[in-house]
């Protein structure tokens, strides 16, 4: 609970913060990834450059599809009415992170910076095809959700480079859900599991899966939705996709003492169940 | 003045400071000039200890010095173990405040670093170097004491600590040899984190011109430590103060006395500043003591018509890396004497084994023995039930003892001071609704769904306890209380108590036993606790001992100043003492109820004294010591109601039904909240809570992040309800009731869930219940054949 020594400094704009960022310095944004685990000394930054300051980069804003910026906090994403029609599988993750005083300081830039496997957002971001947009030193880039979760708190991001937005398509003309099962000690995910249907009459036209808190990272499930994409959603495809989610996670699982990975695997399949119910309920 | 106060659910007079964040506690009491104390802690489980290089360390800034075991030398004495079990040929290893030569614990202190500030004094910690030779660990007590396990203590040989019978094994046999049934369980009783709200802290204070020392710490039982810090310093216990400012709940683990606070009074007497130590809620996990820990190997006999005939177990009781204060008394004493229960069973028989692991040191936590005992006693009825064919709640009934008044004594040697069990449980059946209940259950299985009940009769020992009992046991200490009522002048009353609460309510309870007995209003009584030099001698707040012991003395003190009150009210108003009548705080002269003397008139003559009866002491004040003759025996039936789902291994706990008779209750609300704080903790064991090591005896658990702490959103409303049965030896006929619902949650949860499950043919399943660990039994059980 006493972190090591680190210096701090407060930026009043993007191009303030990525001056004065150093080698061993972080950003700083809400603090409820990154202060826990340097009160554990699980990590020691030398500097914090603290980023909550920076207007430009709070906010939502909708224009044919959703562009928020990486200082808005959970609650404000799951409050917003934009979200919750253009991506509600986001708006209910975001609502479903830790508790409201989190909600109320937690950033989607720092949730995504941390990339906690268990965390709710990345999953969704991952199974609804988000960008996230990068500024640094050299520039500006922008990464696909799903090659910027690479491993285990590992993501794509480099030194002295800062989350400046998450950009998503406009998902309003689908059925997009989020469901948890959460872990009864911390309430991150023992699985969660993103699930965003285009429905075309009875027939499934397109699903995106992405399943979290079983895995090191969101990952994007294409055998389930194979099994999904073309049918009626009926009882034999529900099976097959709920099979197929156990394979494609198969190579990314990821476990703790109480919860192990095998476990997690097959709540992998109840749970894809449980969310294309909930899509199509 | 003239509502009835006692049996009054007033709100808690404590709370509107403890939830305005007002209360102080001890970390928040600051000191000029104070150095601040960081623990260097072993990261291995047992290991020798090859070096210790503080050099860089003591280089750094605001470092005012590093200190090894090495450096104290004979500054410190090592610290007791105060209940000393008798014929169990107990062995008490050396517990140093710091590692000597070896560790024992991951957590284990082995060098203190003192500082001008927390945070400096924790990067000098992590900079002290030390080197370490591993040695392998054992964990599990039964593991740790079946022979070729790593040696932890040299003088403790085999691991074993104690080894503690209770009860005749060859008439046990005979009992178990003639019986239809027989039914057999190893029960784990999992290691818990008692994670009281605030984590511990100490701080000390020498006056070198006086030689005495000031102790701020978290404790339950402040004239406890005021004892066992005098011994270990040396310093004459007159020269010792020990505080217990607000103190954030324990649960059992603010009793012990821990190295932290001997080291923060060594360290002030040795440096002449004062120095404090706050532990962080990672240390409180590693080195706080942990609860229960037992391997349990259980039978139950019966007959095949249902009659209970006897229980027997053999229990290996992990101890950790030393043995804390009260541990040996724990598995033993407050655990094999409740083997009877509510139930007409003759034969009891019990082998409590402790033993020495490179564990987190155990101790008492909330029940402390008991939910141990109740748990293996009613999970053995449900056993018997479900082998000879009966309901479970049937087979209850049929094995209560009958009501009774004033004494029953059962075959463990306990005289039960009073109790009505049957109309406890067959209330709680009524409220359950238990008979609609089982075809409730038979239509939900028909649609596949698995619901389950869980019927707990139990009873307790609480109240601890008559002294002669405890020496006889073996407690180093007394189990009496004292207190003192003072009334000041204007009337206003100070109720000093040895005692020292620390959340129950007590300040609210204990006022409102003086209030009834002498018309004080509550608002006009303070009571005082926390402080060996404000307040008179006891020995502390656990067993449930405070309402019982304490408000046993201050009702009786109350009595006496009643009494005085009553012979200077005749005086004053010139009438025969037997004439004078009392009613709600006023004295009157029978037939001229004009002529009154409030209780508040009498006090303020009491001091002023200008007109006092002949042979009249003047003041207005009166102590009582009070050693009880017996403990008290609460008791109640719970019922749990609950939903497997057979997907996930998830468990809903849809009803849960407490009927408790703790006698008269003095005030409904803190009671109920004793019971839900209760019933919480003892359902979080069954469905959640569990310390989980590694095998090389790394805390796994070491955060909320994995040790489940119960949240609200997991009950439903409690539905509680009660019966008064008093008790026949105390004043005003109280039982205790801070640990009655651990010890009947636990049992009554679990057992639902295994009668849910018992259709899909899963018969046992080790604490806590979580979601894989059911998923997985049912998983086996189909793989086996499954039920029906």
């Amino acid at each position: 609970m006493w972190p090591n020594k680190f210096e701090y400094a407060r930026a009043g704009s993007v191009d303030e913060a990525l001056g004065l960022i150093g080698d061993e310095g972080k950003f700083l944004a809400g603090g409820h990834s990154l202060l826990p685990v340097m009160k554990l000394r699980l990590a020691a930054p030398e500097q914090l450059v603290d980023i909550g300051g920076i207007d430009s980069l709070r906010g939502i804003s909708a224009n044919g599809g959703l562009t928020i910026g990486a200082t808005t906090t959970h609650a404000e994403i799951a409050d917003s009415a934009d979200v919750q029609a253009m991506c509600a599988g986001l708006a209910s993750a975001c609502g479903q992170v830790g508790d409201q005083a989190v909600r109320n300081f937690g950033t989607i830039g720092g949730n995504i910076a941390h990339a906690d496997p268990a965390s709710d957002p990345p999953t969704v971001l991952v199974a609804c095809g988000a960008t996230i947009n990068i500024q640094g030193a050299g520039g500006s880039r922008s990464v696909g959700a799903e090659d910027f979760f690479i491993d285990l708190f590992e993501t794509d991001l480099e030194d002295g480079e800062l989350i400046t937005s998450v950009s998503l398509p406009n998902c309003s003309d689908c059925q997009c859900v989020y469901v948890k099962f959460p872990h009864p000690a911390s309430r991150y995910a023992i699985v969660g599991v993103a699930v965003c249907l285009k429905m075309d009459g009875a027939t499934c036209a397109q699903a995106d899966i992405a399943v979290g808190g079983a895995t090191v990272k969101a990952v994007k499930c294409a055998g389930a939705e194979a099994a999904l994409a073309g049918t009626t959603l009926d009882d034999a495809a529900i099976n097959a996709a709920a099979e197929a989610v156990k394979a494609d996670i198969a190579d990314w699982l990821a476990g703790d003492i109480a919860y192990p990975e095998s476990y997690r695997q097959q709540m992998a399949g109840v749970f894809l169940r449980r969310a294309i119910g909930a899509a199509t309920g | 003045m003239t509502t009835r106060i006692f049996g009054s659910g007033i709100k808690r007079r404590e709370d509107p400071r403890l939830i305005t964040g007002e209360a102080r506690y001890t970390d928040d009491i600051k000191l000029p000039g104070v150095l601040h104390m960081a623990v260097v802690r072993s990261p291995y489980a047992h290991a020798n200890i090859v070096s210790i290089d503080s050099s860089a360390a003591e280089a750094m800034d605001g470092v005012v010095a590093v200190y090894t075991s090495e450096d104290i030398g004979d500054g410190l004495a090592g610290l007791p173990t105060a209940w000393l079990i008798p014929d169990s040929d107990l062995k008490t290893p050396e517990h140093p405040a710091l590692a000597k030569g070896k560790v024992r614990y991951v957590g284990d202190g082995v060098a203190i670093v003192l500082a001008d500030d927390r945070y400096r004094a924790q990067d000098a910690a992590d900079a002290v170097v030390v080197e370490y030779e591993e040695l392998p660990a054992v964990i599990d007590p039964e593991e740790a004491a079946g022979g070729g396990a790593p040696l932890i203590h040299d003088d403790v040989e085999g691991n074993i600590a104690f080894r503690w019978v209770m009860g005749d094994r060859e008439a046990s046999d005979a009992v178990f040899d003639a019986a239809d049934v027989v039914v057999s369980e190893r029960i784990l009783q999992q290691r818990l984190l008692p994670t009281a709200m605030e984590p511990r802290a100490a701080m000390a204070q020498f006056n070198g011109a006086t030689q005495e020392l000031t102790l701020w710490c978290t404790s339950q039982n402040p004239h406890i430590h005021r004892f066992i810090i005098s011994a270990v310093t040396g310093l004459n216990e007159n020269k010792v103060r020990v505080i217990a400012p607000e103190v954030g709940g324990g649960f059992g683990s603010k009793i012990p006395c821990y190295p932290d606070e001997a080291l923060v009074s060594w360290a002030a007497i040795k440096l002449g500043v004062p120095v404090k130590w706050t532990e962080t809620r990672s240390e409180n996990y590693l080195i706080t003591i942990h609860g229960r820990d037992h391997v349990q190997h259980v039978e139950m006999a019966a007959s095949n018509d249902g009659k209970l005939l006897g229980v027997r177990a053999t229990v290996y009781a992990g101890m950790g890396g030393y043995l804390s204060t009260a541990a040996p008394g724990i598995p033993t004493i407050l655990h094999g004497l409740l083997y009877v229960g509510p139930y007409t069973m003759d034969s009891v028989f019990c082998e409590s084994i402790g033993v020495m692991t490179n564990g987190t040191p155990t101790d008492a936590y909330r029940g402390a023995g008991r939910p141990e005992a109740t748990f293996l006693l009613e999970r053995m009825v449900d056993n018997v039930a479900r082998e000879i064919g009966m309901d479970p709640a049937e087979l209850r009934r049929k094995n209560l003892i009958p009501a009774f008044e004033d004494g029953y004594e059962v075959a463990t040697t306990l005289i039960y001071d009073s109790g009505d069990y049957p109309t406890a449980f067959e209330k709680a059946l009524g409220m359950a609704g238990y008979d609609d209940f089982r075809q409730a259950q038979a239509d939900a299985l028909a649609e596949g769904r698995y619901l389950g009940i869980g019927v707990t009769a139990y009873t307790e020992m609480c109240g601890l306890g008559p002294s002669q009992v405890a020496g006889a046991v073996g407690f180093q200490g007394g189990l009496w209380e004292s207190a003192t009522v003072r009334v000041t002048p204007t009337g206003k009353v100070q109720a000093l108590i040895g005692a020292s609460p620390h959340g129950q309510g007590s300040e609210t309870t204990l006022a409102q036993i003086i209030s009834e007995e002498l018309g004080f209003p509550v608002e006009d009584i303070e009571v005082v606790h926390g402080d060996t030099t404000e307040t008179p001698m006891g020995w502390g707040t656990y067993g449930s001992r405070t309402t019982p012991v304490t408000g046993a003395a201050l009702a009786h003190a109350s009595r006496k100043l009643k009494e005085k009150a009553r012979v200077l009210a005749a005086h004053l108003m010139e009438a025969n003492v037997d004439d004078i009548e009392y009613a709600d705080g006023s004295f009157s002269v029978k037939g001229s109820p004009d002529q009154a003397q409030s209780i508040q008139d009498v006090a303020l003559m009491a001091h002023l004294a200008w007109n006092m009866p002949e042979g009249m002491d003047p003041g207005f004040e009166e102590s009582q010591f009070y050693d009880p003759p017996n403990f008290v025996y609460p008791f109640g039936t719970h019922i749990a109601i609950v939903e497997v789902d057979a997907d996930t291994g998830e468990i809903e706990l849809q009803r849960y039904i407490a009927v408790d008779d703790c006698g008269p209750q003095i005030n409904p609300e803190i009671v109920a909240g004793q019971i839900h704080g209760g019933v919480v903790q003892g359902v979080a064991q069954a469905l959640c809570e569990g310390a989980i090591y590694s095998d090389d005896g790394q805390l796994l658990t070491g955060s909320m992040m994995d040790y489940c702490m119960p949240k609200a959103d997991m009950f439903p409303n409690f539905e509680l309800g009660e019966t008064v049965t008093p008790s026949p030896h105390h004043p005003v006929g109280v039982k205790g009731v801070g640990e009655t619902g651990t010890i009947a949650s636990t049992p009554t949860v679990y057992n639902a869930v295994l009668d849910a499950l018992t259709p899909l043919g899963v018969k046992q399943i080790d604490m806590p219940l979580t979601s894989a660990k059911v998923w997985g039994a049912i998983q086996q059980a189909s793989a086996n054949g499954g039920g029906h």
